[in-house]
This record gives structure tokens, C-alpha cells and sequence, in this order.
């Protein structure tokens, strides 16, 4: 069969040990049974492991972080276009997302680049602040939680909360906390690096799950993919996990992305308490990094995302192999300093 | 009592609850008693049969086989009867 051949630009290619979804997202699409993909890696640091990763990345272009604004990421990837001629951009950060939603119709519009990626208002609808309303909207358990800007409101909610308590930052890290001093402590820690508001979540005892999932935006589930992480590092990734035989969870995954209308990928992560009632602690905006195990597993989340992008209607994944594992591993890449002067210097290799 | 339905088990004693991800393994005695209590023995049938296969004082082995269904049991592999 002839494979279509199409160009992908691919964010999150830090494969470090809190590693961004980008390189399993390519390693998916050059598997995939339908396209012949060249893929443009597109990085924010000219240390990104994805960026020398030859045999799954063909080209790559530095771009300018998500504060500069959308106007300059639009330049850009205009540059970028008139070079490469991309058919689709795949964005794997969270923090970058908003202004990919924002461009979304310029770049169909003037471009002809595909993204697929849901709206605004759905995207905000599922951030760690809005979680509780969400919850409620989709009849899904969530744990209580308030939005702090001080350490003064930590004494203020310690009426309403008891420790141990979850200190998050609004995109990424989280740290229980047993006692103010700690609370204080992560407070200072986590807004430094993320900024503020930091959330204050109700500690739910239990066994953590994940779900890799997929929508089609018109509020039918097209995948979904149930994991259990078996070794945990010190930032909280998953090093191996393996997939659960756990319909309940699949469907309760399901009901979230249909009731929401989500579009495109998403990991919906849930902890399973001792009467086992699930809590969805966060719905994150993109395929997690381990994405890799539903391909493994036989639900090619995004291929099947690149499909819809492209305008195919596809049926849902029916199944997956259950009891399949992933497990990381770190690799040295050799690299020659002329590579790392290439990206650093020109923003391109 | 009975070995929850959707446990795995596997010829070397290796055991693989899909619902959970959570995974044991086990030594060829506690793969025959799993076995046995599959094949719906009853407690003393058990007993009986451990003991007459191999050299063991009833005592002991009583006391063993009870840790090792809690084992089973807080590891969620064996259920009680309803």
C-alpha cells in the first residue's frame, strides 16, 4: 500500500527525565500504518535531546517560547512553512497550547496547516483551578480545591483543608504537604518556578491511575488506554508502567471526553481510593509521555489524531492488549559541536 | 474461598492481577496450593494432601497455609465465599 506522505511539526522533544511527549508522539507516527511522515522537531532549548535524534527527527527549528506571544510564534512558523510545507503541527505542551489555540484558524486559514486541538473554552474549562466545576458539570469526583495567591491564605484554609494537603503549581509539579512549614515551603518552591496561582487540592489516599485518551471534538471517545505506574521517579514520572484490565475506569475516561467535546489528545489521571471511587486529579492537555504504551498496546493515539486533523472520520479503538508494559531507559547521545552550534546559532538543524 | 477470576497465573508461579497491574510471584508449594483451592478443596483437603506429599508436621503447615491465604487475601488474589 502506498503511504500518504505528509510533514509533522512536533513540540516536547526534551526526552529528559521529566520528559515531554514529543519523541513518543513521532516514534507513533513513523509506525504508523497510513502515513509516510517527515517529521520537523520544533524546540525551545538548543539542549532538547529530540533535536539530535536523526533517525526520528528530520529537521528542526528552534521557536520562541510561548511568553513572546502568538504573533511571534506565527512568524515563525510561517518561516518554518515556506521551507518545509507542513501539512499539521502536533504542540505537546501545556504551557505553549494557548497560543497554538489561538493561531489554530490563522494557520488553516492562511497556511493550510492542520492542527487539532480543542477550544478555548474547553481547554480552560479542564485547568487545574476550574477542576471542582468541571467535576461537577461532568459528574465526575474531584478533590476539593481552592486557588492561593499568599502564603497568608495557607492559615486561612487550613479552616476548610486538613493535611496532608496537595500544593500544585498551575502547569506542572505538585508536593504533599504534612504540615504549614512544608506548605509554605512548596508555595515559595513551586510559584518561583511556575508562577502564581498555586492550587490548594484535598489529599485523596489510593492508588494512582492514568489514562491516555483521545477525542474527536464532537463528543465521541476514540481511544482511551488505562495504566498503572510501577515505578515512580522523584519528580512523580512514570519510569514502567503497565496497562489495567479496568473497564470502569475506560468508561469513566470516556464519559469525560465526550461530555467535554474534547479535542485531540489528553491524560486524565485519577486516584483510586479503598472503596474504589475514582477522583480525577487533573486532566492535562496533551498525550502524556508514555503514550507510547497505547501504541504498544494496539490504540495508535496519534495517528489517529494526524487522521482527524486531516479530515478522516475514523471509528474508535474497540480494545487493548491489557498487562503490557513500558519501561524507560536514558541513552548518551554523542553529538558534535558543530550540531550544537548549528540550533544555537541559526535556531535551525 | 476462590482465586479471584481474573487473576493470571502462570506456569512458573507467576501471578498477574490485569486489574490492577499489581504482580507476585510465587514458589512451586504456593503455586500447588493456589492450584488446589482452584480446584475448590476445602481448607483440610488441603492440609491433608500437602501433608501427605511431603515431610511436614501438620502444625506448621496449618500455621503457613493461614499466612499465606492472608497474603493472598490482602493482595486482593483470593476472595471468601459470599
Amino acid at each position: 500500500m502506498n503511504k500518504r506522505k505528509i510533514t509533522v511539526a512536533v513540540t516536547g522533544l526534551n526526552n529528559i527525565d521529566s520528559p515531554g511527549p514529543g519523541i513518543p508522539v513521532i516514534r507513533a507516527l513513523k509506525e504508523c500504518s497510513s502515513f509516510e511522515v517527515r517529521i520537523i522537531g520544533l524546540s525551545y532549548e538548543s539542549l532538547e535531546p529530540g533535536l539530535y535524534m536523526h533517525d526520528l527527527v528530520d529537521k528542526s527549528y528552534a521557536i520562541p517560547l510561548p511568553s513572546a506571544g502568538s504573533q511571534a510564534l506565527f512568524n515563525r512558523i510561517q518561516y518554518i512553512h515556506s521551507v518545509e510545507k507542513l501539512d499539521l503541527i502536533i504542540p505537546n505542551f501545556d504551557a505553549e497550547l494557548h497560543n497554538f489555540i489561538l493561531l489554530s484558524p490563522t494557520l488553516k486559514q492562511q497556511l493550510n496547516i492542520a492542527t487539532f486541538l480543542p477550544s478555548r473554552e474547553v481547554f480552560d474549562s479542564r485547568h487545574k483551578s476550574e477542576l471542582p466545576e468541571f467535576g461537577e458539570k461532568y459528574e465526575i469526583h474531584v478533590p476539593k480545591s481552592t486557588m492561593i495567591f499568599s502564603t497568608k491564605d495557607i492559615q486561612k484554609i487550613e479552616k476548610e483543608y486538613e493535611y496532608p494537603m496537595v500544593i500544585k503549581g498551575k502547569f506542572y509539579d505538585a508536593s504533599v504537604a504534612y504540615n504549614q512549614e512544608q506548605a509554605i515551603s512548596y508555595f515559595h518552591k513551586i510559584s518561583a518556578k511556575w508562577g502564581l496561582p498555586i492550587i490548594i487540592q484535598e489529599y485523596v489516599s489510593g492508588t494512582e491511575v492514568n489514562v491516555t485518551a483521545i477525542g474527536d471534538g464532537l463528543g465521541k471517545c476514540i481511544g482511551a488506554v488505562a495504566m498503572r505506574k510501577l515505578y515512580i521517579t522523584d519528580k512523580g514520572k512514570a519510569w514502567a508502567g503497565i496497562t489495567l484490565d479496568d473497564p470502569e475506569l475506560v468508561v469513566l475516561s470516556q464519559k469525560v471526553v465526550q461530555n467535554s467535546k474534547w479535542r485531540g489528545g489528553c491524560e486524565l489521571e485519577f486516584i483510586k481510593n479503598k472503596e474504589g471511587k475514582y477522583y480525577l486529579l487533573e486532566m492535562n492537555p496533551r498525550f502524556p509521555a508514555w503514550v507510547y504504551l497505547a501504541v504498544g498496546s494496539g490504540q495508535n493515539h496519534p495517528e489517529a489524531l494526524v487522521k482527524m486533523a486531516l479530515g478522516e472520520t475514523i471509528a474508535p479503538f474497540e480494545d487493548y492488549e491489557k498487562g503490557k508494559m513500558f519501561i524507560r531507559y536514558s541513552y548518551d547521545l554523542i553529538v558534535n559541536m558543530d550540531q550544537f552550534e548549528k540550533i544555537s546559532t541559526f535556531g535551525e538543524l | 474461598m476462590n482465586i479471584n477470576k481474573n487473576i493470571a497465573i502462570s506456569e512458573s508461579g507467576f501471578l498477574f492481577n490485569p486489574s490492577t497491574g499489581d504482580s507476585f510471584s510465587t514458589n512451586p508449594i504456593g503455586k500447588e496450593i493456589i492450584t488446589l483451592i482452584k480446584e475448590e478443596q476445602t481448607l483440610q483437603q488441603i492440609v491433608n494432601q500437602i501433608h501427605l506429599k511431603y515431610a511436614v508436621d501438620q502444625d506448621t503447615f496449618e500455621k503457613d497455609l493461614a499466612d499465606f491465604l492472608y497474603i493472598l487475601k490482602i493482595n486482593h488474589i483470593l476472595k471468601e465465599d459470599e
